[in-house]
């Protein structure tokens, strides 16, 4: 019996040691080096001396990290919500059908989620090219003449939006599929034969049995969207960066760009709290949720 | 009675119709610009800004040859391969190993390794990029496929899902198997992965499509242009190749077309693998 249970411990020591060694490296030591690089001035590259808050003092001062967070909260925004019920509009629709015509109308759906972000925005760069774009037609009919989208601070975000939901959707869009999957046939039977039109069985029946998927969307989406950088970041290139600066390109800046790792730390730190925050916050939610 | 109950169905099924056709036409609206950049790219340069007909006229893999035979698409394909085929054998395999002995044995610490996974699962990684950038910088592993790799193997989502999977699994099993004397290594690689293949080709495929397409984290460790994996290359001849939106596209769908065929032979796959890491959250 003591044999054994020290093969067990040795198995699990032998199990478990290529992640802890992995996790350790990559990020236990990194997270501590994080919050310890927040209080130096260290540049990317080399050991800084301490400074204690003066990070963070600058940070709550710095208009450019205001205006970060507030580009990155307006993003969350125009994507989130937006894109959870574009998704199970989609969703809806597509589990209507039957057999290879929902395969294939699935595929086109989802088959944008699985493109690197550099096709996508080569894509959308060419869709919108203000001389050969095939949407500039559709712009100009909004507009009233042609705009150059990603030189356009006011269509920038919402421009950026629109490619991110279509890009991103169609992991909601299959969470949705499956949730609708598990709605029993018998309740729209019994629907139906209460004579209830469409739109009642979809408020009265689908609704609150889709509800949890709704709101696994909408929390996956946030802490997705919080993190958003390469769109942006492409978008912009040549661009005005400072007025369409989202977290993740801030620390990307002063790091790499204005060698201030120190501060660079503290900016990540800020975006770390805030996602942790509502992990958090989502996890006591669904918590609550489950005790009902 | 029958005569109306014969006109609401046909009304019904007027509106079912009429759902349909509104499906096929979204549907065809959403895959447009991936079509259209798939047309674009057989066409000549001098066409592409010029044929606006649905159907390229005259099409023409010129684009295709140009990129493989003139730009550092080649290389850049090795790289994303070396880089993604690596990716996700360690993740599956570092996985796999984590979550069954988190799921079937009792040693010190075991709680603790799980509350790590489970935060590292809430915390987002790209705060985190500078200092990857130290550290692999600090050990000389910048530019090479070992640095690119490296801070790409944080993956708790496959550890959770291997560790729910283990534990949903009959206990009968492994006591059976323990009493024919057999080791925790055989019961993990003969008995536990083996009993559904599934969920390891769901989670590689997953993983697989990931590591192909990141980008942060590949773009700041291969600045050399030669180390660059495809995402990141495509990225970086943008403003070499100006208006030749043909050559562009070209590598665009040569670039999408490894993760584009995963998904389309291995759909149903790829479709659990989304479930199942949701499920975990839920």
């Amino acid at each position: 019996m003591l044999r054994n249970r020290r093969s067990e411990l040795l198995a699990a020591f032998v199990l478990i040691l290529p992640f802890v060694v992995i996790y350790g490296w990559m990020f236990v030591y990194p997270t501590i080096q994080m919050v310890r690089l927040s209080f130096t001035d260290a540049p990317l590259i080399g050991e800084g001396k301490y400074v204690g808050f003066k990070n963070y003092v600058r940070m709550f001062k710095d208009p450019v990290f205001r205006k970060a967070v507030w580009n990155t909260a307006y993003f969350v925004a125009l994507t989130v919500v937006p894109g959870t019920a574009v998704a199970l509009l989609i969703a809806l629709m597509v589990s209507r059908l039957k057999g290879w015509l929902q395969s294939v109308i699935l595929a086109a759906f989802f088959l944008p989620y699985i493109l690197p972000v550099t096709v996508v925005y080569v894509i959308w760069d060419w869709m919108t090219n203000v001389q050969f774009g095939m949407l500039q037609g559709a712009i100009e009919w909004v507009a009233g003449r042609p705009v150059n989208v990603w030189r356009t601070i006011p269509w920038f975000m919402p421009g950026v939006a629109v490619i991110t939901i279509w890009w991103t959707n169609g992991f909601s869009i299959l969470l949705f599929l499956a949730g609708l999957r598990n709605i029993p046939a018998e309740l729209y039977e019994a629907a139906q034969l209460d004579g209830a039109t469409r739109w009642q069985m979809f408020t009265r029946v689908t609704w609150p049995l889709i509800w949890p998927v709704t709101v696994l969307c909408l929390t996956i989406q946030l802490i997705l969207q919080l993190k958003i950088f390469d769109q942006v970041y492409l978008f912009a290139v040549g661009g005005r960066t400072q007025a369409t600066m989202v977290l993740v390109q801030y620390i990307y800046e002063q790091a790499f760009q204005k060698n201030a790792g120190g501060y660079s730390a503290t900016i990540a730190l800020a975006l770390f709290v805030i996602v942790v925050t509502f992990s958090v916050l989502q996890f006591q939610i669904l918590r609550i949720r489950g005790q009902r | 009675m029958s005569e109306t109950r014969s006109t609401q169905h046909r009304r019904l099924d007027a509106g079912g119709v009429l759902l349909t056709l509104l499906t096929l036409i979204a549907a065809a609206v959403w895959f447009f610009p991936v079509y259209w950049a798939m047309a674009t790219s057989v066409r000549y340069d001098d066409q592409t800004v010029k044929d606006f007909a649905l159907l390229p006229q005259d099409p023409t893999f010129t684009n295709f040859l140009f990129n493989i035979q003139t730009s550092r698409l080649p290389y850049w394909y090795l790289n994303s391969t070396i880089v993604a085929v690596s990716v996700t054998v360690i993740v599956v395999f570092m996985s796999a190993c984590t979550g069954y002995a988190i799921s079937q044995l009792r040693f010190p610490g075991r709680k603790a390794l799980w509350w790590m996974i489970l935060a590292s699962f809430m915390v987002p990684i790209s705060a985190l990029i500078v200092n990857h950038f130290i550290i692999i910088a600090g050990v000389q592993l910048l530019n090479t496929h070992a640095g690119i790799v490296l801070p790409m193997l944080i993956a708790p989502v496959t550890v959770i899902v291997y560790k729910q999977f283990f534990d949903g699994l009959p206990k009968e099993f492994r006591e059976a198997a323990v009493m024919d004397g057999a080791t925790e290594f055989q019961l993990l690689f003969r008995l536990f992965l083996p009993m559904n293949w599934g969920v390891t080709t769901a989670l590689a495929i997953i993983t697989f499509i990931g590591a192909w397409n990141s980008f942060l984290w590949p773009f700041l460790a291969a600045q050399d242009e030669k180390m660059m994996t495809v995402t990141v290359g495509i990225a970086a001849v943008q403003d070499a190749f100006g208006v030749f939106y043909g050559r562009l596209l070209s590598g665009a769908v040569l670039a999408s077309l490894p993760v584009a065929l995963a998904y389309l032979l291995f759909q149903r796959r790829v479709t659990q693998a989304i479930t199942l890491s949701a499920g975990i959250k839920g």
